[in-house]
């Protein structure tokens, strides 16, 4: 793995990595999103043959980070199951058994859509819309946050929220006509992105202002593209 | 039995008598074969009775079965099955069937069954079958999805597949191969002796085999050689290229062809009714506009029609134009096909027709009757493009026309078909293995294979640890069946995919439908965005569950979707007459006299062209390979014009750039359209007379041609295809998109997962065949590089863009290769754009 990258947030000091997380120094968290547990195994029950080992090499992936940053807690910004259960969410207890003191914090995703019991049995906290830390908020989705807000007429400025759901990917375009895409951390004024986990997702590209930070995830490098 | 003595001859005769009309000879050697219960092909052009020929044979089979009593006699079970290709066609066609059988007084109905079918329809269908059904390869494959489908053939005397050419060297081709090997095994004992099938096919290169394939898989049951019927019938046909006034003014490139519009709408207003064939459904919108914008006065009196419309409207079209009530019809190859539209008088075609046959074929709408005259203009759409109107001319006097590959051993369509028969009555492997090896397309399947593919639907793969939980087809007591309802419906909505590409629908707000549009085009629209369809400016709104929402608009402004289908590349046989048409020039440069009579009227349009390309650079002879060398602000361009087609040249070019790339380093896009093509980089190109001959040696062409695949990617584009035909990506439920959301997954992630996981897996495997064979035409690449082996390679450094390159350099379709370290290209390519003070993104 490359050097984690470094950058500041209201002060606070985060490392990127080429991995797909995100580590927060201050309050030894690691961040990451849309892990997407299980979802080889569903597709596999529907008919559709894709083999475990995106799963596994995802959670030893993960496990990888957790070793590297030994974080005390873990915060995943939704989507961290798939669907409805499966032998492949077995794997993951089994996992989860051997890291029992790390704190795992969810925000609900629209596909966590297992029971709420079933999160609790797993030591994993769950919130349903968002959780706040600091001057900080988690949350799935960004546009529905947004929503939320002027409904609720609370001032959004107060807080930089860490989301994903869109799983960003940023395309970049060079002389003699090149084009390639990449996945992608985004960094916006009031707000950040995470590149999905899973390897076994897609992207949706997005178009970001100037002022905006945007790293790509290169092969085993990242590049920080604005 | 002798033909002409017996009672349905007689019968049929003088009901021919009673239309003053009297059968052709083709037609009747046809009946005879089918009084034998022989099978075999009908070869005949449009338009000429081939309909007639097998429909007829099977109505006097049953005359004479039923001599007494024929008119009567009702409930008949199915007797012939007819498969079209095009779901448009069937209502002609049993419209054509139905009026003869009221003529003659008998009881047979006649059933439709495809995707416009209702199901009440269908149900009634499935309780009493009608003595013809008329079919899509899709909707037979449904029918043998059914629990006790054998019921529906057993007593199956005749099956028909209407426009065989046009289905072979398809994947829906292979769905009439398995087909034909089911039914041909569900028949009552003794119905097998009286089987017979017959293919209707235009003429194409290889007529033998084409019957071959088809006959295939009943060859070992029947004791007689197929036949083959040729209608003697000549087909005359007068081709005239429409040219513009001034060809220095007419455009190098571009693909519409718009200026010469008043060409066109006087060629309209001189005959009955027009069809104007354009190559893409994107352009037909342009056009359509057009006409109505430069004639108002047509307006009313013009249709469009093309693959994306609407049903209904098509139908509307179709009716218009039998009943002459059209003046125009801008359409695509959405109606190659189909029976007479009699009142066309005059076809035009717009842009290379990329092929013999399928200029034949086009030219055959027009004259829709035996004897009578088939006119087709011919307008460029760019100036070069004139040459090809004279290859035409050349190759149809020849006869020079393609052959239709078949294809071979296409294991999605395979897995489909398993599932297909898993879901209905279930099967014995064993069994089934001799059955599909009696196919043409598998017929060299290995037991491994099989096996195999027998894992893949039971188990999930070979490598059993990968694919634990795997849930699709059940085995008990080796008997394989598909027992859940939700897998089977998600398999039975899976049976269309062949054909379709991934299409949206369009609706406007208020609930209008509109047609289908590719997804691939809707996704790159921006709400806001106003786009042409069925002719109308629509702006787009949102999308929402699988449907695009629009509203009218009023902008003056509109995209044009680019449809990706339809993209056919220039068949070898054209190409061949092209460089043939390329030596004439030069005797024309030359100002040999004696020949320019003698010489293209297309040929001698464009001298003022082929003046300003050979003073630039150079005519390549047939026996020549140029190459130009040009540098622009974009780059430095290699162009290559070796005449072969789109996909040899974009094999052409991965291979090319991958072999230069090994020379050092560097960044290739390429690019190519039917004449050349060219690679673009940001450094110059290290190609000269020292090494050019090296670089397009066959030698190491097999292990060239994988390396530069897998970086060109082709395989991934391949590969959507096949894991949708496959079943490996579920498009969705109709008007129940939710509940599918979680299966969604794109072809490009699969495929990265299956190359990285399970790189034996058989779908992968299969991408990166059909590629050889389809894509890369690898057979014709080495016929290629064969070629250009013994021909003289003229290097050129024009100063600037030539009247060849032109075309290649603006429009055409675009791919990149590199032997960078991907973190360096990017890091080049951010600087490049630093430079420049342009931002990024």
């Amino acid at each position: 793995m490359q050097t984690p990258v470094s950058h500041k947030i209201q002060k606070q000091q985060f490392w990127l990595t080429t991995e797909r997380t995100l580590y927060w120094e201050e309050e030894k968290t690691l961040i990451v999103s849309d892990l997407h547990f299980g979802k080889t195994g569903h597709f596999r029950k529907s008919g559709i043959a894709i083999p475990q080992s995106v799963y596994k090499e995802d959670l030893q992936r993960l496990v990888g980070q957790i070793q590297y940053f030994q974080p005390g807690q873990l915060i995943v910004v939704g989507d961290m199951f798939h669907s409805h259960a499966n032998l492949e969410m077995e794997l993951f207890l089994k996992w989860r058994t051997d890291l029992g003191n790390l704190k795992i914090e969810l925000i609900r995703g629209n596909h966590d859509i297992l029971m709420d019991s079933w999160y609790e049995e797993a030591g994993i906290h769950l919130s349903q819309h968002h959780l706040t830390m600091s001057s900080f908020r988690f949350v799935h989705d960004i546009s529905d946050s947004f929503v939320e807000k002027k409904n609720r007429d609370e001032n959004p400025g107060n807080f930089y929220s860490f989301s994903g759901h869109i799983h960003p990917g940023i395309r970049i375009q060079g002389s003699g006509k090149q084009s390639l895409c990449f996945p992608c951390f985004y960094f916006g004024k009031k707000y950040a992105v995470l590149p999905a986990f899973s390897r076994f997702t897609g992207v949706g590209m997005i178009h970001p202002e100037s002022e905006e930070s945007v790293f790509a995830i290169v092969n085993k490098e990242l590049i920080r593209m604005q | 039995m002798l033909l002409k003595k017996s009672k349905g001859y007689q019968v049929m005769l003088s009901w021919f008598q009673s239309k003053s009309m009297k059968p052709f000879d083709f037609q009747e050697e046809v009946w005879k074969h089918i009084l034998s219960s022989h099978s075999g092909l009908v070869n005949a052009p449009t338009g000429c009775g081939k309909t007639f020929s097998v429909f007829l044979g099977a109505l006097i089979d049953f005359i004479n079965e039923n001599p007494e009593n024929y008119q009567t006699k009702s409930h008949n079970h199915l007797r012939l099955l007819w498969i079209t290709p095009l779901r448009a066609l069937a209502k002609d066609i049993g419209r054509a069937m139905n009026e003869v059988i009221e003529d003659l007084g008998m009881q047979w109905n006649i059933g439709i069954r495809n995707g416009d079918t209702e199901t009440s329809e269908r149900q009634k269908q499935n309780k009493q079958m009608p003595e013809i059904l008329i079919i899509t390869p899709e909707s037979l494959h449904l029918l043998l999805a059914q629990k006790n489908y054998p019921e529906f053939f057993k007593y199956l005397r005749l099956l028909a597949v209407d426009e065989w050419h046009e289905l072979l060297g398809s994947k829906r081709g292979v769905q009439v191969e398995l087909a034909i090997s089911r039914i041909a095994h569900v028949l009552e004992t003794g119905a097998t002796y009286h089987f017979s099938v017959w293919g209707i096919s235009a003429t194409i290169g290889n007529l033998a085999q084409a019957q071959e394939v088809l006959i295939s898989p009943i060859r070992d049951k029947i004791n007689h050689e197929p036949v083959i019927v040729k209608a003697k019938l000549d087909k005359r046909i007068e081709v005239e290229s429409v040219l513009p006034e001034e060809i220095e003014k007419y455009p190098w490139a571009g693909h519409l062809g718009i200026k010469l519009i008043h060409k066109v709408i006087s060629i309209i207003e001189k005959s009955r009714t027009t069809l104007i064939f354009i190559n893409t459904r994107g352009m037909s919108e342009r056009w359509y506009q057009e006409i109505l914008h430069v004639a108002p006065e047509l307006a009313g009196a013009v249709a469009l029609h093309h693959g994306s419309i609407d049903t209904e409207l098509r139908f509307w079209v179709e009716e218009a134009l039998h009943s002459g009530k059209l003046k125009a019809v801008v359409c695509t190859a959405s109606l190659d096909l189909g029976v007479d539209f009699r009142p066309v008088e005059t076809v035009i075609q717009v842009g290379s027709p990329k092929g013999v046959a399928r200029f034949l074929q086009r030219a055959g709408r027009s004259g829709h009757q035996p004897g009578e005259l088939s006119k087709i203009y011919f307008l460029p759409t760019h100036s070069l493009e004139l040459v090809e109107a004279a290859a035409l001319k050349s190759a149809m006097k020849e006869n020079f026309i393609e052959s239709r590959e078949p294809m071979l051993l296409c294991f999605d369509v395979l897995i489909q078909y398993l599932g297909t028969l898993a879901i209905g009555d279930g099967f014995y492997p064993d069994i089934l293995f001799k059955e599909i090896l009696s196919t043409y397309c598998f017929r060299s399947m290995k037991k491994e294979e099989w096996l195999q593919i027998l894992h893949f639907i039971s188990e999930g793969g070979k490598a059993l640890q990968h694919y634990d939980e795997f849930r699709k087809v059940e085995i008990i007591n080796g008997f394989y069946k598909i027992n859940g309802r939700r897998m089977a419906m998600r398999h039975r909505l899976h049976i269309g995919t062949i054909v379709s590409d991934s299409m949206m629908k369009v609706k406007f707000m208020s609930g209008g439908y509109l047609g289908v549009i590719e997804e691939y085009f809707i996704s790159r629209l921006n709400p806001g965005d106003v786009f042409t369809l069925a002719g109308r400016n629509l702006e787009f709104i949102m999308i929402k569950e699988m449907t695009a929402i629009v509203k009218k608009s009023n902008a003056k402004k509109a995209i044009v979707p680019s449809w990706t289908g339809g993209r056919m590349p220039l068949s070898a046989n054209l190409g061949i007459m092209l460089r043939k048409k390329f030596d004439e020039a030069h005797l024309l440069l030359e100002n040999q006299m004696k020949y320019t009579g003698k010489i293209d009227i297309e040929l001698r349009v464009l001298k003022p062209l082929f003046d300003l390309q050979e003073t630039l650079s150079h005519i390549p002879n047939a026996n020549e390979l140029l190459i130009e060398q040009i540098e622009t602000p974009d780059g430095f361009h290699l162009f290559v014009y070796p005449f072969e087609g789109r996909l040899v040249h974009e094999a052409m070019a991965a291979l090319l750039a991958y072999r230069i790339s090994r020379i050092m380093p560097i960044t290739f896009s390429f690019a190519m359209n039917d004449y050349g093509f060219e690679l673009l980089s940001d450094q110059p190109v290290p190609v000269d007379d020292s090494n050019v001959y090296e670089l397009f040696t066959l030698e190491g062409l097999s292990a060239d041609i994988q390396r530069s695949v897998n970086s060109a990617e082709m395989a991934r584009r391949k590969f959507r295809d096949v894991a949708v035909i496959g079943g490996l990506i579920f498009q969705g439920y109709p008007g129940d998109y939710k509940k599918a959301r979680h299966l969604q997954s794109s072809a490009g992630l699969l495929f990265n997962v299956f190359s990285e996981y399970d790189p034996h897996n058989l779908l992968l495997r299969q991408a990166y065949q059909e590629v050889m064979e389809q894509q890369m035409e690898e057979a014709r690449l080495r016929d290629m590089l064969e070629r250009i082996a013994k021909s003289k390679i003229i290097l050129r450094f024009p100063e600037r863009l030539t009247p060849f390159c032109f075309p290649i350099k603006v429009d055409s379709m675009r791919e990149d290769l590199s032997s960078e370290k991907l973190e360096d290209r990017v890091r080049k390519m951010q600087q490049q754009l630093t430079r420049e003070g342009k931002n990024t993104v």
